[in-house]
């Protein structure tokens, strides 16, 4: 693909590297917006990943032959990608994880078993994804500590006044957030929660599973101790993410799972743990999908972040200057300027499996349901909402298809 | 007949607009509800047996979900009306996926199934009968 000086996104020149838009339903590619959950990969990464195995492949870290030697460097320049994109100070401060769930557990169970504990308060948000809601309301159950959520308004809006409130139930000592909500695209002011966080002397951790594929990030200019991405989400392979963590805490945290490659000295009276990143990758890693992960990045960089944020923030503004077209429509979230490519909504009293079942059938790729975030959709009192996420290869013609597809809807089940 | 025709069928669509045995019975012998964790689609079911406290008499159901889950727990209704819990708590999935008769993938099929997957709960609860497999150890049924 072409970059323009300006770095102006080409989508046509964009979806000419992504094979799945030669998968046709009645003749058209698909309409995929469906993003959020999981995006489509060019054949960059596809090829990469074959090449790979083809050319490079032996298992790393402990080989002395030549493919084992490629395997490794392959695998190490990936982890310096990972570095580069977060502008992490050191590839220590890189963990490869299965992805983004994994490095929140990590985290969670690592530093917060050993952490945590009556009086104490670990601080999520009512918008986030049970990946970060979960493990740690679990880990602070499981220690005797409080788990309080920053509550979110009407418009999808986190309501920030709460924070003193919260900071009077206990000793603050994380601060857990995402970046980007899933389920309504709330892009939250982290910046803010970061400082709030260093303010009470709090762990910081960072969900940027749906900040990463978007946007530029830099850990060191935020200050987060923690943030964790994932690659499928930024086209790149499944079951593998990165955990960034500042190097001064994973060096004093315990291990999280304990086998191979992780340890120093393994003795019957004692065992004691490997260097970083060792330290916190037990067992064969997803060697090539990490690979896989090093060739998005580079195709997401070639593009520009920049240009992928300015595409997606016009797309969102055309979705929501056209949806309200459609009757009985409603539309969740906040405006388009405090919001990723994401859209959520509700058509009448149309169930959302019903309302995607059936741009299903004319090729409109959307989600339907609860968006792993349940406390949110109580909150909001919604059983669930479709979502349409859009990405670098969204096209404004597919999302007038999404506009077509919900007028057949309500004529058919309106 | 196009892929829409295939699975809203008519009688589909006439039970999700239409629901048989819609509500909840109070007092009822038996109740349970039930979420799908896929979609977060509840069913509620309340059931009164007759007089010789095993066959089922009146069943209710509410909740929210989809076309699919809402006909086939009311097309559920209409079929276990008459039969004994212990008849029911054996009923196979496919008998009911015979009488909604539509092409499920595996999501759907989750939600055609979950009515049935609540009354067994139900049933299971007031007298005991066996669980289907796929519900049980679950902790969020207050079984234990």
């Amino acid at each position: 693909m072409t970059v323009t000086p300006q770095r102006i996104l080409d989508v046509e020149a964009v979806r000419a590297d992504f094979p799945f838009l030669e998968e046709f339903v009645d003749g058209r590619p698909f309409a995929f917006l469906d993003s959020a959950a999981s995006a489509q990969k060019p054949r960059q990464v596809i090829d990469g990943l074959a090449d790979f195995y083809r050319h490079s492949y032996a298992n790393v870290h402990r080989g002395v032959y030549a493919l084992a030697d490629r395997a490794t460097a392959g695998y190490e320049d990936a982890r310096e990608k990972v570095r580069a994109f977060l502008n992490a100070a050191s590839e220590r401060e890189i963990i490869f994880t299965r992805g983004t769930t994994e490095g929140i557990n990590l985290v969670a169970y690592a530093w917060g078993l050993d952490n945590l504990g009556p009086g104490d308060v670990v601080v999520a948000t009512d918008l986030d994804h049970h990946s970060n809601f979960v493990p740690w309301q679990y880990i602070a159950g499981r220690s005797g500590a409080t788990f309080a959520t920053i509550p979110v308004d009407d418009a999808g809006d986190l309501v920030l006044e709460e924070l003193d409130r919260i900071a009077g139930l206990g000793r603050i000592k994380v601060v857990a957030a995402g970046w980007v909500s899933n389920a309504l695209g709330t892009v939250n002011p982290v910046e803010l929660l970061v400082a709030w966080a260093k303010e009470h002397g709090a762990i910081s951790v960072i969900d940027a599973a749906q900040a990463a594929p978007h946007r530029a990030i830099d850990v060191q200019a935020l200050g987060c101790d923690f943030l964790a991405l994932s690659a499928h989400k930024l086209c790149g392979p499944t079951s593998v993410g990165a955990l960034y963590g500042r190097a001064e805490l994973l060096e004093r945290m315990s291990p999280f799972q304990l086998g191979g490659h992780m340890i120093r000295q393994v003795r019957h009276d004692r065992t004691t743990w490997g260097e970083l990143p060792a330290k916190f990758e037990a067992g064969t890693a997803s060697i090539v999908e990490a690979v896989g992960f090093g060739l998005a990045i580079d195709y997401l960089q070639d593009i520009g972040l920049d240009a992928i944020e300015a595409h997606e923030h016009a797309l969102v503004e055309y979705a929501l200057e056209r949806l309200p077209e459609v009757p009985g429509i409603t539309l969740y979230g906040p405006p388009a300027s405090r919001r990723a490519g994401v859209v959520a909504f509700n058509l009448g009293d149309i169930h959302p499996h019903d309302v995607a079942q059936v741009l299903g059938f004319e090729g409109v790729c959307i989600r339907a349901g609860h968006h792993c975030t349940q406390p949110l959709l109580r909150r909001l009192d919604l059983a669930a909402t479709n979502r349409a996420s859009f990405y670098l290869y969204t096209t404004r013609a597919e999302i007038d298809r999404l506009v077509d597809g919900l007028h057949l809807v309500s004529g058919k089940l309106g | 007949m196009s892929e829409f025709d295939q699975m809203y069928r008519e009688v589909i669509l006439d039970h999700y607009k239409s629901p048989r045995h819609h509500g909840s019975l109070d007092p009822c012998d038996a109740q349970a509800e039930g979420q799908n964790p896929l979609c977060g689609d509840e069913v509620v079911i309340s059931l009164r047996f007759a007089a010789d406290g095993d066959t089922i008499a009146d069943i209710g159901f509410s909740g929210r979900g989809c076309a699919i889950s809402q006909a086939a727990t009311s097309m559920l209704t209409e079929l276990v009306i008459g039969k004994s819990a212990t008849e029911v708590a054996q009923l196979p999935k496919e008998t009911l996926l015979d009488e909604i008769g539509i092409p499920l993938t595996p999501a759907r099929l989750k939600c055609a199934l979950l009515g049935l997957g609540v009354l067994k709960v139900a049933l299971h609860r007031a007298k005991g009968t066996p669980l289907p497999k796929e519900w049980a150890g679950l902790d969020d049924l207050g079984l234990r």
